[in-house]
C-alpha cells in the first residue's frame, strides 16, 4: 500500500508544480511528473509477486504462464508513454510561440500583455 | 527476482526527491535534468516490475524529452523568475491529495483493492493462456497491443498523430504572417 501512497505523493507534487509555478516550462515539467506517476501506478497494479515478464520462451512448461505479470496495463501504458511524448512536443511548441510573441516564459507577464 | 520491494522503494524515494529538486530548482536547466533523472529511475523501476518493453520505450522517450526541452526552451531563456511562494496553490494541492486518499479509502477500503503483488488478472488470464495459440506472438504485450486490442492502439495512434500535427502547425514558418506584415498591410 505504501507504494501506491508514494505514487499519489508524486502525482500531487506534479499538480502543485502545474498550478503554482509561474514559468510555463516549469508547468510542462509538472505535467511530465504527473504522467510518470500515473504510468508507474498502472504498472505497479499489474505486478505479481515473484513475477516475470510476459514473454513465452521455447520449451517453457504451461505452469510457468501463471508467473507472468499482468500484460494488459503494460500494453496500455506503452502507447500512453509515446502519446505523452507527442503531447509534450505540442506543449513545447506552444511555449516557443508564446516566447516569440511575448519575449518571456513568465505566465504573469504574459497575462499582463493581454488586450 | 523474488523480492523487489527494497529496490522499488529506493527508486520511488529517489523519484520523489528528484521531483522536489525539479520543481524547486531556480535554474531551468537543473530542473530539466532533474526531471530526466526521474524518468531514468522510472525506466529502471519498470525493469524491476517485469516490464522490459516499457523500460526500453521509457528510456528512448526520456532521451527525446531531454533533447526537446533543452533545445526548445532552455536555450532561449534561462533566467529564474522571482516570486514568492504561492500558498493558494499549495493548499489546493494538499486538498487534492487528501481527496484522493479519502476517496480511495472510501471506495477500496471495504471492497478490497488488490494488494501490491496480487493483481486481479481477470481479463489478462485469457490473454496469457490463449496468446501464443491465437496470435503466434511470443511476447504477450505485443499480442495485446497489436491483436487483442488493436482498435485501442489505432485510436491512440490517431491521438499521437493529432498531437504531432498540432506541434508541426504551431512551429511551421511558411504561411504564417508576422505581426509587422499584418500591421503594415
Amino acid at each position: 500500500m505504501t507504494v501506491y501512497f508514494l505514487c499519489v505523493v508524486l502525482l500531487t507534487m506534479g499538480l502543485y508544480c502545474l498550478v503554482a509555478k509561474k514559468n510555463i516550462v516549469k508547468k510542462v515539467i509538472g505535467l511530465i511528473i504527473m504522467e510518470y506517476a500515473v504510468n508507474l501506478y498502472l504498472i505497479i497494479i499489474g505486478y505479481k509477486r515473484g513475477g516475470v515478464a510476459p514473454v513465452i520462451e521455447r520449451g517453457m512448461n504451461p505452469a510457468a504462464l501463471e508467473r507472468f505479470v499482468d500484460p494488459l496495463p503494460q500494453a496500455l501504458v506503452l502507447t500512453s508513454i509515446v502519446i505523452g511524448l507527442g503531447v509534450m512536443a505540442l506543449m513545447v511548441a506552444m511555449c516557443l510561440r508564446l516566447y516569440e510573441k511575448h519575449g518571456t516564459f513568465d505566465m504573469s507577464q504574459i497575462s499582463k500583455l493581454r488586450g | 527476482m523474488e523480492n523487489i520491494t527494497p529496490q522499488l522503494y529506493t527508486l520511488l524515494v529517489f523519484m520523489v526527491v528528484g521531483s522536489i529538486v525539479a520543481i524547486e530548482a531556480r535554474n531551468l536547466l537543473s530542473a530539466v535534468i532533474s526531471v530526466s533523472a526521474v524518468g531514468f529511475a522510472l525506466s529502471v523501476a519498470f525493469l524491476f516490475l517485469g516490464a522490459p518493453d516499457i523500460a526500453i520505450t521509457q528510456l528512448v522517450v526520456e532521451i527525446l524529452v531531454l533533447i526537446i526541452l533543452i533545445r526548445g526552451t532552455i536555450l532561449l531563456d534561462n533566467t529564474a523568475i522571482e516570486k514568492g511562494r504561492d500558498t493558494l496553490a499549495m493548499v489546493a494541492s494538499l486538498i487534492f491529495f487528501g481527496l484522493i486518499l479519502g476517496f480511495g479509502a472510501m471506495i477500496f477500503g471495504s471492497t478490497g483493492f488488490p494488494e501490491f503483488g496480487e493483481p486481479l488478472m481477470r481479463v489478462s488470464r485469457v490473454y496469457v493462456q490463449t496468446g501464443l495459440p491465437a496470435t503466434y506472438a511470443a511476447n504477450i504485450v505485443a499480442a495485446v497491443i497489436l491483436d487483442f486490442r488493436a482498435y485501442d492502439t489505432l485510436g491512440e495512434a490517431s491521438v499521437l498523430f493529432a498531437a504531432i500535427l498540432g506541434a508541426l502547425a504551431l512551429l511551421r514558418r511558411s504561411g504564417s504572417a508576422t505581426r509587422e506584415e499584418v500591421v503594415s498591410a
